[in-house]
């Protein structure tokens, strides 16, 4: 890993560089309208009619092409209802419309995390606490060692495996997350205290397994594990997907992690800063944007996670031309070339530090002061 | 039977609900979400439309008086506002709405140039107190001005419906008689239990504002009656005052339309704050409002306290709130905000 060294930004210019993205945030506000409500309307419809299709054609299930077709159809619609709705529904991004089929508090997703738990270990934790150690949990999720920065031990040997667990049974692994089981582990945490998260863990799942796993096929009559292993499978494509996409967003080459000590007192323009160098983006075409729920602008989406998330391409331009400004990289590449650095990092990860000559980087510094990446 | 089919139903359509997907089909055929399809538009005056309304299945009816939240999109946003139909108890299956295009009435003036036959509307079960009682009274003065005429009316027209026997006088207020909407069947239902009085113009029945002689001429058994106001707030407060002084007011039954216009500097922190569940009230500090909930000794829901998780989202139910972020304000009643970034200003209510 080779060692970068991040330009010092002054007050002054951690200040500007605030005010120029809450200005920037304030002229996408000021343009929200029927446009974006047309927008997610649309994307509803044409998922909601996938999702249609897809159960209907597995009936003809015994018929292989169109079991094919239907399972496609289904994962297709999986994918558009839990990234491109669902995670932005849920983050508040079209709240202003006051229309309650679409509000952050309402909405649920087709997946068997619950909403509630979702929003409070993703929308309040991870997105307040992005890449701080310790803080946010999404760096390996309290399984996988994704930085240099957690210290090693040979449970982490497993780290290939347990990945690829992760990315098959993703849907699951979200739901179990915000239980904080390595919390319970440590004894940081009572099992009494997780009464509410098991309550809704609960009924979500069961609904949810009941409908792909019992009704559906149920319906389906001397089809039912025909329809069963096409519902698997659409949930299984839905999993692969969501956990290629939201990995590239944080865990390829690049990407910054920080300390409690360095984020202490940050400023808006600091908040701002350690955003936009946490994450990181996928270049691709408008259908892929639209199939990665525009996480394909993770920058954009850290930056201001409550816009509606077609506008992430529109500013796209403007984020990294304030990028270069300031001299701050903003971390982009294809699907391939970010997925590539993110399975490399966690196989690199698996091993000692000790293995790969020193480690990573020299000393962190403050943000306030310009930083060096992490050492461990 | 049919519920254990809905439920079934729903449980095929979960989480989204079986709603989400019949919308798809057609917008009035929802199970359980209510809406309303506009069958006729007429522009009675210049500034009033009057539509009527064809519900979906649930809806349950009203009674004479009651008000409905109707709900459009403009722009992109959904805006609810409350209506009375003026249309009589009895006549099932739909009802009409006049609505008045105020200035500033955002929803009115767009019902008012887009409203047109098919028009889908997101539509309530009727609510409110203001209601004639089962049993009849002898004796009924029902008193209106402006756009209050319609719960009013519905009231008149239910007990036409119903060959109501006893005396009933309608008195509305307007400015010219170009200002009263559907005069001529106002004539044809009423001509002799209505008085019309212009405030602006000669020709009516009566002249000026309301005041103690108005009511002497209209209704000299006022003190034997039940009386129903809607109006503006100058008539409301002038017929309770009237109603005061001559020590009636238990014989008045009123509903206010209007809510009062919010005039306060948004800089300033004036006012109280009422976390309504909690039933306490402060003094306005001028902090946040999850910060003044939390030093009234309330522990709301939060997480970043920056305004990205919204996690604090409340309904405020009253009053006006100012985005710390970006300076909106925030002043339709039942609007959800986030606690975190909002600064109360003047008096303002909070569903917590």
């Amino acid at each position: 890993m080779s060692v970068t060294t991040l330009p010092k930004l002054s007050k002054a210019q951690f200040d500007s560089l605030g005010r120029e993205l809450d200005e920037l945030r304030q002229r996408v506000i000021d343009d929200l309208g029927e446009a974006d409500r047309k927008y997610i309307y649309d994307v509803i419809k044409v998922q909601r009619t996938l999702e249609v299709m897809g159960r209907g054609l597995l009936f003809a299930g015994f018929f292989p092409p169109a079991w094919v077709l239907g399972v496609t159809a289904l994962s297709v619609s999986k994918i558009l209802d839990n990234m491109e709705i669902g995670h932005n529904v849920m983050h508040g991004q079209y709240d202003w419309m006051r229309d309650p089929a679409l509000n952050s508090k309402m909405f649920d997703w087709d997946t068997v995390a619950p909403a509630e738990n979702w929003k409070h270990s993703h929308n309040y934790i991870h997105h307040t606490y992005t890449n701080i150690l310790g803080k946010d949990r999404d760096i390996g999720y309290g399984v996988l060692r994704m930085d240099e920065g957690q210290k090693w031990n040979p449970y982490y040997l497993g780290n290939p495996v347990y990945a690829c667990l992760l990315m098959v049974l993703f849907e699951w692994g979200v739901m179990l997350h915000d239980m904080e089981t390595e919390k319970l582990l440590s004894g940081e945490k009572k099992w009494s205290e997780t009464k509410g998260v098991r309550q809704r863990i609960w009924q979500k799942g069961l609904k949810q397994t009941l409908k792909d796993y019992v009704l559906f096929p149920a319906l389906t009559g001397p089809m039912f594990l025909t329809t069963l292993a096409g519902n698997a499978t659409a949930n299984l494509v839905r999993n692969v997907w969501a956990f290629s996409i939201i990995f590239c967003g944080h865990f390829p080459s690049g990407v910054q992690t920080f300390t409690e000590a360095e984020t202490e007192n940050e400023s808006r323009g600091q908040w701002y800063y350690r955003q936009m160098l946490g994450s990181a983006n996928i270049s691709g075409g408008p259908l892929f944007h639209l199939m990665s729920g525009n996480l394909s602008h993770q920058i954009e989406h850290h930056l201001f996670p409550d816009i509606p998330a077609r506008r992430y391409p529109q500013i796209a331009p403007e984020v990294r031309a304030i990028c270069e400004k300031y001299g701050l990289p903003y971390n982009t590449g294809g699907f391939s070339r970010q997925l590539t650095s993110v399975f490399t990092k966690i196989v690199r990860l698996a091993l000692p530090d000790s293995l790969w000559g020193s480690p990573s980087g020299p000393p962190a510094g403050t943000v306030g002061s310009g930083r060096a990446v992490r050492a461990a | 039977m049919l519920t254990t089919g809905l439920r079934f139903l729903e449980a095929l359509a979960t989480p989204h609900g079986v709603d989400r997907y019949l919308e798809l089909i057609h917008p009035m055929l929802t199970i359980r979400e209510l809406r309303g399809e506009v069958t006729s538009v007429h522009r009675t005056t210049r500034d009033t439309v009057t539509l009527t309304i064809r519900p979906t299945r649930r809806w349950r009816g009203f009674t004479a008086g009651q008000y409905v939240r109707l709900s459009v999109d403009i722009d992109g946003v959904r805006r609810a506002r409350c209506y009375s139909p003026a249309t009589s108890q009895h006549r099932d299956g739909h009802f009409e709405l006049t609505v008045k295009a105020h200035e500033s009435g955002l929803v009115s003036r767009w019902l008012h140039a887009n409203a047109r036959p098919g028009l889908i509307l997101g539509l309530s079960q009727a609510e409110g107190e203001f209601t004639l009682p089962a049993e009849r009274p002898d004796k009924i003065l029902l008193i209106s001005g402006g756009s209050g005429i319609t719960p009013v009316l519905s009231m008149l027209r239910t007990l036409s419906d119903e060959d109501y026997q006893g005396t009933v006088t309608f008195l509305h207020y307007a400015y010219t008689e170009a200002d009263v909407p559907c005069l001529e069947q106002l004539r044809d239902l009423a001509a002799d239990k209505l008085v019309l009085a212009y405030t602006d113009a000669a020709g009516g029945d009566l002249e000026g504002f309301f005041d103690e002689t108005h009511l002497r001429k209209v209704a000299p058994w006022f003190a034997e009656a039940q009386t129903y106001l809607c109006g503006p707030p100058g008539l409301m407060k002038g017929v309770r005052d009237v109603f005061a002084d001559l020590g009636v007011s238990d014989r008045l039954h009123t509903e206010d339309f209007a809510p009062a216009p919010i005039t306060v500097d948004a800089a300033d922190a004036t006012g109280d704050v009422t976390f309504a569940r909690s039933h306490r009230t402060a003094p306005n500090s001028g902090a946040t409002l999850l910060e003044q909930a939390e030093a009234a000794g309330l522990k709301p829901e939060h997480g970043c306290r920056m305004g990205i998780c919204f996690s604090c989202t409340r309904v405020k139910t009253e009053g006006c709130v100012r985005d710390v972020r970006n300076g909106a304000l925030s002043t339709d009643p039942d609007e959800e905000i986030q606690l975190c970034v909002s600064v109360p200003v003047g008096d303002v209510a909070i569903d917590l």
